[in-house]
């Protein structure tokens, strides 16, 4: 038994402080795809398509990613797909964000004025000409700030793909405190990496946030 | 595919469900109702005129959401029993989300003490109300009910994070679906089954938290329109 910490160990929680930030990227990059899609279904004009975007919006917000994570694991199993443990916490969480990023869009979209989408059709754009020339230039200032702090709630969540498995920063620091037992030093250190990803977010976020605020105040 | 769904292994199981169901119910409870009161004295703390205790209480707030709960839980958990300090899991847990659950409550209670306009202070001050009438009548009760949406979806949010507790193996819905799979080998049903619940006791608390807003609220009632 060694009883010190090293640079071995520090060198594996850096190591798995990059799957943190991997896997955090392709959550976001996968849920922003899928989220606009969420969004898109959210504010159609057809009534099904809202109601169907809408139940999948609850379902998701309403039951705990950990288990969205083991459903997706033990569910791939049964049908017989072998993901690696990345691609299965990558799927996890690319459903999990692409509920919230959806509903944030979707409260974007709505917060543009009315008249925008009439005065849109009046011209006789077509419903896409209306979203990507008219709506989403003036949606994406508003969007931009609780996108970025969403970003800090990702981060933060990708510590649960350690539960299926995947060697995160979290799961690193498990397998570290199991052979040394220093709790304290081991969480804390994990604690503080995963502080410098996300403080420098949520800063950003908040200045986002003020700047757009500017003219209310 | 020729999987075989197989939900009525579960059925000798439903006493176990029920009885994690009401352990989360009953850990969110307790943590929501402390970590409330920590939250608003924490929020209070941020607008104190003393810098160190401003300095402080943002301290705790910023490592707190900067952190994953997960990460908070093993902390407190590892950390004190390595420490001598061996405590029930329900407790251990519990402490880890009042912890977090502050920390959250602390931010969203602020952002409504700041929506409260100067002059309504002032107002309160010409009518000679004391500083104790003003925090609770001008600036706190307006400023819950501002934020309630906020924070009661923080709490529902905090309400599906205890199914984290299970990995300091807490006895909570997901302890119980864990150990339910194990013996059952059904471990995809045994999930699906407690995301149900959970859905369930999502709309629950939903539920919940609208009476307590109606009852807590007069002008909720009276008038049917929120602040």
């Amino acid at each position: 038994m060694t009883d010190g910490f090293t640079t071995n160990h520090l060198i594996y929680l850096l190591n798995g402080l990059v799957w943190t930030v991997v896997l955090s990227a392709l959550a976001f990059a996968l849920g922003g795809i899928a989220g606009f899609f969420v969004m898109l279904a959210r504010t159609s004009t057809m009534r099904w398509l809202r109601r169907l975007s809408l139940v999948y919006v609850q379902i998701i917000q309403g039951t705990p990613l950990l288990i969205l994570m083991f459903v997706i694991y033990f569910g791939l199993g049964v049908i017989g797909i072998e993901l690696p443990p990345l691609m299965a916490a990558g799927v996890g969480m690319m459903i999990y964000s692409s509920a919230y990023l959806g509903e944030i869009w979707r409260g974007c979209v709505e917060s543009v004025p009315r008249t925008q989408f009439e005065a849109a059709e009046c011209l006789a754009l077509t419903r896409w000409q209306v979203l990507t020339d008219v709506i989403l230039p003036q949606a994406l200032r508003i969007a931009t700030p609780p996108t970025v702090g969403f970003m800090v709630q990702l981060v933060k969540n990708t510590s649960l793909a350690s539960v299926v498995g995947f060697v995160e920063l979290t799961r690193a620091a498990q397998v570290i405190n199991n052979s040394l037992f220093q709790p304290f030093l081991i969480f804390g250190i994990a604690a503080a990496f995963y502080f410098c990803v996300c403080y420098p977010l949520s800063v950003w976020s908040r200045s986002l946030e003020r700047k757009l605020n500017v003219g209310r105040r | 595919m020729n999987y075989q769904f197989d939900f009525e292994a579960l059925l000798p199981y439903w006493q176990s469900f029920l009885q994690g169901a009401i352990t989360t119910i009953q850990m969110t409870i307790v943590a929501v109702a402390i970590g409330l009161v920590i939250g608003v004295l924490c929020a209070i703390a941020r607008r104190s005129a003393y810098p160190w205790l401003r300095f402080l209480v943002g301290i705790y707030i910023e490592t707190v959401r900067n952190t994953p709960f997960i990460v908070q839980i093993f902390f407190i958990f590892f950390g004190l029993s390595s420490m001598g300090l061996t405590m029930p899991v329900f407790f251990a847990s519990v402490f880890a989300m009042v912890i977090n659950v502050g920390a959250y409550t602390a931010e969203i209670v602020r952002a409504g003490m700041e929506a409260v306009h100067p002059s309504q202070i002032e107002a309160a001050e010409a009518l000679g109300l004391s500083r104790f009438q003003i925090y609770r009548d001008i600036i706190l009760m307006p400023s819950i009910e501002r934020v309630y949406p906020a924070l009661t979806s923080q709490f529902i949010l905090m309400m599906l994070s205890t199914s984290i507790t299970s990995q300091i193996s807490a006895e909570e819905l997901t302890g119980v679906a864990n150990n339910i799979q194990s013996y059952t080998f059904r471990s995809f049903e045994t999930y699906i089954v407690i995301a149900v619940i959970y859905l369930m006791i999502t709309y629950l608390l939903r539920f919940g938290f609208y009476a307590i807003a109606l009852a807590i609220f007069p002008r909720r009632r009276k008038l049917g329109t929120p602040l």
